[in-house]
């Protein structure tokens, strides 16, 4: 688990907007990468393209910058399963449910303070629940509201076919 | 073109088989003719009385974009919550999520797919275009490739990156060539791979931006699933004092309401202010929307409106406005004659500071353009501060005029009260950069060749839009963001400066 009290600001992933789908792998490798120095513990360890850290604790309005796809992208292909935060920017949650990369929760309280980066956290989807193992706390999570039959499904793509707006995939 | 088939009841369902229920509360049956419906309560606090309407059945008043989302969606009525499925009139994408967004559509709906309409999306390289980066090159050819394939109608390509000039389809920024090329029209739904593309809501259309999954779905369906927002309404009055440009109310909004204010809402822009300022200085009100987090901007539209539009369009379009009693979550009225030129300071666009304030912090470079700021009123704004000093900027100065049309007028529009020079002649003289490629530039850094990107720490006033670390390039570079008065004022003296000291 990895707080991060900042803003994601998606634009601070570069040049990784010229990636196309095959290099999926390698946006993963820049996620977070513009966070200060003053994070010592590294989200990616350097030559890796993968986190160790499945689930990612923000602040208020996580994601806030652009409308780039590349920020809840980069999470998921480095493999952030969760973000839970206080809040998020529009369309950082918009293309998290979209892109069924990364499931945004919305936390009841602000939590990245009370966490350590490396506590073993679950969360519990069904009861909206998350726990800190490590330092035994609960935190109650948000309903995740209309977002919730599309990122079940698996993103907007999925949504569509299970509802019949769009025809199954062929082979 | 635009859809008028929201008031049609479908007469197979009218009335008699049960209507079933749907998940959410607020929708009300589709098809309701002279019989009434209950009428179902709504969640945002109500700003006024509500009075029935006195035109047969009974409706509840609607804002500009509930209107435009409930005409787009087939249905008579809409409130903010619903999701529905919308019918989008034109898509837009560029060269840095065009290919993305290409990708995801064919894997979607396969290799030989179709677009649902190769008249409504347009594909405008602009982002990093002036490069040598093979990559950002690359983007550009995926995106022709794609056009060639699919008969895009609608394709400002660039093959010489040595001349603009020579390649007569290109335009530049993709926010400012879609609404010079007419491709903006009231009433309707634009969808763009683009956060700023909320800048067409300055023509009275409903403008947000997307990523790419959602664009990849649109362009095989022409449909998108989307949340109606709530509105907050943003009044303006009073006569715009000579030294305050459309730059200094949205930072003064932002600056109010926080870069998550207006999230997942849509700010409606009116008042007399509004309604005095031309469309280009509209737009830059609506294309920092996003900024405070909303999900789109409007300025209903009115005579201003379709004169601009006389010239490029001939489509027909059909305008919605913000019923008397609609509901908005809340009013935010601001008295211009009040305000003073602003900046947004290090690292936030809600940073907000007075000008004035701020006229110790010594600059090392101005960069004048973007779809915030690089429009031509934008440039005529920045040349009369030039013309009023009538001195040489003290540090460099970078001009990036946004389209090839932009560049053209900064060449041969004679500015106001100078004699017949034009823009360009105003810039030399004042010892600015010669006007660069129209791209969107330095705005966002781009390949690290970029004309005026930030590659080492310094200090620079801008009349960009966002200024988060390393938005220009260096992670420590400090942004201001300005009106294109402040930015030049700040030009000539080599600090941020307040415009009254010129004007």
């Amino acid at each position: 688990m990895y707080p991060s009290e900042q803003k994601n600001h998606p634009r601070r992933v570069p040049h990784s907007c010229t990636l196309n789908p095959a290099e999926y792998e390698k946006l993963g490798s820049y996620a977070l990468i513009g966070l200060p120095a003053s994070y010592e513990t590294r989200f990616i360890e350097p030559n890796e393209m993968k986190t160790k850290y499945s689930i990612v604790i923000g602040g208020d309005n996580f994601g806030c910058g652009s409308s780039r796809e590349h920020a809840p992208v980069s999470l998921g292909a480095a493999g952030v399963a969760a973000v839970v935060a206080e809040s998020y920017a529009r369309i950082f949650f918009r293309n998290s449910v979209a892109t069924g990369e990364i499931y945004p929760l919305e936390s009841e309280v602000r939590i990245c303070e009370e966490c350590k980066t490396g506590d073993v956290v679950t969360i519990e989807l069904a009861e909206s629940r998350l726990i800190n193992h490590t330092t035994g706390k609960e935190y109650k999570l948000k309903p995740i509201g209309d977002a919730g039959p599309v990122i079940e499904a698996g993103g907007i793509f999925a949504y569509a076919r299970k509802t019949g707006m769009i025809p199954s995939q062929s082979g | 073109m635009a859809s008028s088939s929201s008031f049609i009841a479908n007469k197979k369902d009218l009335g008699l088989s049960a209507l079933s229920s749907t998940s959410s509360p607020f929708s009300i049956p589709k098809c309701r003719k002279s019989i009434s419906k209950k009428i179902v309560s709504v969640m945002a606090p109500q700003q006024s009385e509500r009075k029935p309407a006195t035109t047969g059945s009974v409706k509840i008043a609607m804002t500009m974009t509930e209107k435009i989302l409930a005409r787009a969606s087939e249905k008579p009525q809409l409130s903010p919550g619903e999701n529905v499925w919308v019918n989008v009139d034109t898509l837009m994408t560029h060269d840095v999520c065009g290919p993305g967004s290409i990708g995801i559509f064919k894997r979607e709906f396969g290799d030989n797919a179709k677009v649902w309409d190769r008249e409504k999306i347009v594909i405008i390289p602009d982002h990093y275009i002036f490069t040598t980066d093979e990559r950002a090159n690359r983007n550009v050819d995926i995106l022709r490739d794609f056009c060639l394939e699919q008969n895009i109608k609608y394709f400002y390509d660039i093959k010489d990156l040595s001349n603009f000039k020579v390649n007569p389809d290109y335009k530049g920024v993709c926010h400012i060539a879609l609404a010079q090329e007419g491709h903006c029209r009231p009433g309707e739904v634009l969808l763009g791979t683009d956060s700023h593309t909320c800048t067409a809501g300055a023509f009275g259309q409903f403008a947000t931006g997307i990523g790419n999954t959602d664009a990849g779905f649109v362009l095989g369906t022409g449909k998108l699933l989307l949340k109606v927002p709530p509105t907050l309404r943003f009044v303006m009055d009073g006569e715009m004092p000579d030294y305050l440009l459309a730059k200094d109310l949205i930072l003064q909004i932002i600056g109010e309401i926080s870069v998550s204010g207006a999230t997942y809402k849509s700010m409606e822009f009116v008042g007399t202010t509004v309604e005095s300022l031309n469309m280009e200085e509209r737009m830059t009100l609506c294309n920092m929307v996003v900024e405070a987090g909303g999900k789109n901007g409007v300025v209903p539209a009115d005579s201003t409106t379709f004169k601009y539009l006389e010239d490029k369009t001939s489509v027909p379009y059909e305008p919605v406005y913000s019923d008397e009693q609609a509901r908005f979550l809340s009013e935010y009225r601001f008295d211009i004659s009040k305000l003073e030129p602003l900046v947004a300071k290090p690292h936030s666009p809600d940073n907000r500071a007075l000008a004035r304030e701020c006229k110790d912090v010594k600059i090392d470079r101005v960069y004048i353009g973007s779809c915030t700021g690089g429009k031509t009123e934008d440039f005529m704004a920045a040349a009369k501060v030039f013309l009023a000093s009538g001195k040489k900027v003290k540090v460099p100065t970078f001009l990036v005029p946004a389209t090839q049309k932009v560049w053209m007028d900064v060449y041969s529009l004679p500015v106001p009260g100078s004699g017949g020079k034009t823009c360009s002649q105003i810039f030399e003289e004042a010892g600015c950069d010669t006007p660069a490629n129209p791209s969107c530039g330095a705005c966002l850094g781009g390949p690290k060749d970029t004309y005026a990107r930030m590659n080492e720490p310094m200090v620079c006033v801008s009349t960009t839009n966002r200024n988060f670390p390393g938005r220009m390039g260096h992670k420590e570079g400090q942004i201001y963001l300005a009106s294109p008065y402040t930015a030049a004022a700040s030009a000539l003296t080599g600090y941020v400066t307040d415009p009254r000291e010129f004007l």
